[in-house]
């Protein structure tokens, strides 16, 4: 289970930091997503995994609470900061014109 | 106390300018002086104890773990320096009040003089080396501000940044010798430190900790080969030069090099380089003051010159040297503040200060003459004023000590101050009175009295030494040394060599000086002089340069390359770390894996790869993105975090929705620009982090925690404590509320944030027409949507309702129940447009926020009543049937302040893309 969960997160930091490092803001935008989903299942599993034991008090035994409340809000924090880049992001294809991300590649590649 | 408010008196005093100049600038002037004044009466307050040999102390605990406490102290030296500071600054407030023209900022005037007094105070006062650190600071940073008072002069600018990159770079590097010396003597109080002389000379790090400390001190105090700012610093109004060369910033140095003797003097190394510094300073300094023309630029090489011999003195390493040192600070410090303020008169009353346009203004300005006189010839070392007491007890000590270069050198430097003093005399006020636009005449009392005052003192010292200023100078030379000084400071000594000798040598050579003086200056004007302040530039533009080509190679403003510059650094620490550092063993078994996550997981990282690899479409890319998130919640709820799952789910949709409505505009598909070397050189990138990530977190998940987890304490806490099953949610609302408070806070700024974005984008002519226009999307909304969506509204209230009220025992709270309340809204949205859905609009989304926001800080202000901190919680349980049991807990009430803001923040987001959206007239 861990040696999946580990591939797993790093193969969503791989993709996420690829479409980062890409010109355009969309797959950008979209690489943080998949970066966040990374970042918060690293957060969350530095509880460790444990099967059945939701921190709802009862008999127990219970995972370690704590991540899950930290990931709890930086979920909703990062929809926060999502919501921002998009508007961004609309906003300097609006007047600019174009969606690159880097001005210097402005004259290297065509008007659209 | 007392001593933390002394230091703090003159920071209170730097606020009031701003209140108090519109009362005028005399009220201003003696409002701050009131400050200064009060910290000379509680500063006086204390001599008596110091004169019995006490030394005062206050201690506050600021940062007690890095050793980092607000500790002062008020000994003989800090007495002396206290003083000085306070008492010279009182003149200079009154000086600085008449001075000034009337169209100038008075009151930032003020304020930079009082920030400043407040920081050299500090200085002097503080007994915990880190703390005397960031005061050292302050003296950079707000001498920089009067230095370039008048920042409309290039001169001013010039001289200010060059005088707050030379200190500055030199308290970079005290920074490190105090660290040192601090790390070797076991502590940063200077209590401790002045005790471990022994171990401070011993250890290895004594020489490297002494070079960096003399190289702060030395750039303070403007030791050659770091002299060159301080002429340069004279572009600064006459009252900043007054104060900042006669008594404060340059003595700062000084002052550390005596706080500090008795640690670190005493050794071959400390003779040498400090003594060498000493001497060279004091004649060179000397020299080209003979050969200058302006009268502050007279006084300024002659401050370095004065400021080597005390320097020197220090460096001679023993206790009578040491207290020449002391007592030559007091009496510089008079002779020099009244000399810079009357080279300010003269400046106003001719409108000139260059001495070959001066002369004979002993009749116009009778007043300025005489204490001009005093002041100058107190410089020049003669009898029976003060500088010539102290300059005959340096005499003596330098002829005591071998090898004979040292004597003579003192003796020549003796000879020079003596010329150029005589040279500064006569040409301003003896000879021809050369024709003056306007006739000079003497200042009114405001400008003549603070100099006057300190040309008393000048002849008051001189005359009677022993009573007017020997009970200070035991009392700083004791605190210096350690030992307990008794000084004979005696006008006459008798014909007693060879000190007397040397001076009467100095005089006689001086007389020769001046009559060769032509022959003298053609030769000098002749020499090739190194120009201080090209190097300077020279050297500035080269770090610049540097400095420019490594930021604009590491980060030129593109997003990709800073990204992969940051990416590789981390990549590098993080195999650093793993490489130098054994690697434990996994102690914690593996979790059996069963079927169904095998799939989830696969589908998970094969939609994240497809993610990836169809990214130039950009729909499809987005779902699949959305595919992730589904299964990510999926598997949170696997791994025992329903809370998590629960809010996974509701924030995927959210985000999914806003980012539809985004791709709305924006174009469909990304272009194939990208070159191949950059997609391998990013996908390799791309797959050593993400390896390195997985390693880790492998590593991690197969460790046992280091410390026992202090979540322990919130599951033990959750029930008893905060009345709560659901230990995620009272973590969340209770435990770390102020944490979601500042949070919720943070989301709303982000919502208004989207919407003034929208508001502005709005308002301006867009370069391209979104693409969405072409109206080929058929049925822009179907009857059938919208009635499904009506009777999902009402279903979907009902669920949030619901998982808010049990979110404080099971799974759900005021997050997920405003995520699901605004997927309800949403769904109106799609359905209906954002005219039918706002038309039916209520309450208007950043009430929303501020409602929440507000209901969350009326409920932690509310526990002040119970008399408790912010945000603590209390409850009961309530019980009303047919429902279950439920708890009327004030946790509650911040949970609907969270739930309000996260609905408001969500909404308003969705709702300003949305009117986006909507065909816009005239574009």
């Amino acid at each position: 289970m861990e040696v999946l969960i580990a591939i797993a997160i790093g193969t969503l930091t791989a993709c996420g930091i690829y479409l980062m490092l890409r010109a355009r803001t969309f797959p950008v935008i979209l690489g943080l997503s998949l970066l966040s989903y990374a970042v918060n299942l690293f957060i969350f599993i530095s509880g460790r995994i444990r099967l059945d034991a939701a921190p709802i008090i009862a008999d127990g035994p219970y995972t370690d609470p704590l991540p899950q409340a930290l990931v709890l809000t930086a979920i909703v924090i990062s929809f926060g900061m999502t919501a921002v880049l998009v508007i961004m992001a609309l906003g300097a294809y609006l007047t600019a014109g174009h969606d690159r991300i880097d001005t210097e590649d402005q004259h290297a590649e065509d008007q659209p | 106390m007392s001593l933390a408010l002394i230091a703090a008196l003159p920071f209170l005093g730097a606020l009031t300018p701003a209140l108090t100049q519109r009362f005028g600038r005399g009220i201003a002037t003696a409002t701050v002086a009131l400050f200064s004044a009060a910290a000379l009466l509680l500063i006086l307050q204390h001599v008596p104890a110091i004169m019995a040999g006490q030394t005062i102390t206050t201690q506050i605990n600021w940062l007690p773990t890095l050793g980092l406490n607000a500790n002062f102290r008020l000994d003989g030296l800090a007495l002396l320096f206290a003083l000085l500071i306070l008492g010279i600054g009182l003149l200079i407030q009154i000086y600085a009040r008449f001075y000034l023209d009337t169209s100038e900022p008075y009151a930032r005037f003020l304020t930079y003089l009082m920030l400043f007094q407040g920081a050299m105070l500090g200085i002097v006062l503080s007994d915990n080396i880190l703390l005397l650190l960031v005061f050292w600071e302050m003296t950079s940073l707000s001498s920089f501000l009067l230095i370039g008072f008048w920042s409309h002069l290039p001169k001013a600018r010039q001289g200010a940044r060059m005088a707050l990159a030379t200190t500055g770079a030199g308290g970079l590097a005290m920074i490190a010798g105090l660290l040192m010396l601090g790390h070797v003597a076991g502590g940063y109080d200077l209590s401790t430190i002045l005790g471990e002389r022994a171990a401070i000379q011993a250890s290895p790090l004594y020489v490297p900790a002494l070079l960096l400390i003399l190289l702060g001190a030395f750039t303070k105090s403007a030791q050659f080969p770091f002299h060159y700012w301080l002429p340069h610093a004279m572009a600064a109004p006459t009252p900043v030069s007054a104060y900042l060369h006669s008594a404060t910033m340059v003595k700062a140095g000084l002052f550390l090099l005596a706080r500090l003797w008795p640690v670190l003097a005493g050794t071959p190394e400390w003779f040498w380089i400090v003594t060498s510094a000493g001497l060279i300073t004091m004649s060179f300094a000397a020299g080209v003051a003979l050969f200058k023309d302006d009268l502050k630029a007279i006084l300024a090489y002659s401050t370095v010159s004065h400021l080597g011999l005390i320097t020197f003195l220090l460096g001679l390493g023993t206790k009578a040297a040491a207290t020449a040192a002391v007592f030559h600070i007091l009496c510089h410090a008079t002779f020099k503040a009244a000399l810079f303020m009357l080279a300010g008169i003269v400046d106003h009353a001719t409108h000139t200060r260059d001495i070959r346009a001066l002369g004979g203004l002993r009749r116009a300005m009778p007043i300025s003459f005489a204490l001009a006189s005093i002041a100058t010839l107190s410089m020049a070392g003669i009898p029976p004023l003060n500088g010539f007491l102290s300059k005959e007890m340096m005499l003596e000590e330098a002829a005591h000590t071998a090898p004979w270069v040292i004597p003579v050198l003192a003796t020549f430097a003796a000879l020079l101050s003596v010329a150029y003093a005589l040279r500064f005399l006569v040409y301003t006020f003896l000879g021809q009175a050369p024709a003056y636009a306007h006739a000079p005449h003497d200042p009114g009392a405001g400008l003549w009295l603070p100099p006057a005052i300190l040309a008393a003192l000048v002849v008051a010292i001189g005359l009677a030494p022993m009573a007017m200023a020997g009970w200070l100078v035991d009392a700083a030379a004791s605190a210096t040394t350690g030992e307990a000084v008794h000084a004979h400071i005696a006008l006459w000594h008798g014909l007693q060599p060879p000190a007397l000798w040397m001076s009467l040598a100095a005089v006689g050579g001086a007389l020769v000086v001046l009559g060769l003086y032509p022959a003298l200056r053609a030769a000098w004007d002749g020499a090739h002089k190194p120009d201080a302040k090209a190097m300077f530039d020279a050297g500035m533009g080269w770090l610049t340069k540097t400095a420019t080509a490594l930021t604009q190679g590491l980060h030129n403003g593109s997003l990709s390359r800073g990204f992969a510059v940051g990416l590789c650094s981390f990549l590098a620490l993080g195999l650093y770390a793993y490489l130098s550092a054994p690697t434990l063993p996994g102690t914690r078994a593996l979790t059996q894996i069963s079927f169904a996550p095998v799939v989830a997981f696969g589908l998970l990282m094969t939609a994240a790869l497809a993610a990836t690899a169809l990214h130039r479409k950009r729909l499809l890319a987005l779902l699949l993105t959305g595919i992730v998130g589904l299964i990510l919640s999926a598997s949170f709820a696997y791994l025992s975090a329903p809370d998590l799952a629960l809010t996974q789910i509701t924030v995927e949709v959210v985000t999914i929705a806003l980012m539809l409505l985004a791709l709305n505009f924006l174009p469909k598909t990304t272009p194939r620009k990208t070159a191949g070397f950059r997609k391998l050189r990013d996908g390799g990138l791309a797959v050593a982090v993400g390896t390195g990530v997985a390693a880790l977190a492998y590593t991690l998940m197969t460790r046992e925690a280091m410390f026992p987890p202090i979540s322990a304490f919130h599951l033990a806490q959750s029930l008893p404590g905060a009345g709560g099953h659901n230990a995620v949610n009272t973590i969340i609302v209770d435990f770390r509320g102020y944490d979601t408070y500042g949070e919720i806070i943070v989301l709303g700024i982000a919502a208004l944030l989207i919407f003034a974005l929208t508001e502005s984008l709005l308002g301006t002519r867009w370069a391209v027409q979104p693409d969405h226009a072409a109206g080929d999307e058929g049925d822009a909304h179907p009857v059938m949507l919208q009635t499904a969506t009506r009777l999902i509204l009402p279903m979907a209230m009902l669920v949030g309702v619901y998982l808010f009220l049990r979110g404080h025992n099971e799974p759900g709270g005021g997050f997920v129940a405003g995520l699901v309340f605004a997927i309800g809204l949403v769904l109106q949205y799609i359905a209906s447009g954002q005219d039918w859905a706002a038309a039916r609009r209520r309450i208007p989304y950043h009430a929303m926020i501020g409602a929440g926001v507000l209901v969350a800080s009326a409920t932690g202000i509310g526990s002040f009543l119970a008399g408790r901190p912010f945000l603590t919680s209390n409850f009961t349980h309530g019980h009303l049937p047919p429902l279950k049991d439920f708890e009327l807990a004030t946790a509650a009430l911040f949970d609907l302040g969270v739930f309000l803001c996260v609905l408001g923040a969500v909404m308003l987001a969705l709702d300003a893309l949305a009117r986006l959206a909507k065909p816009q007239e005239g574009r």
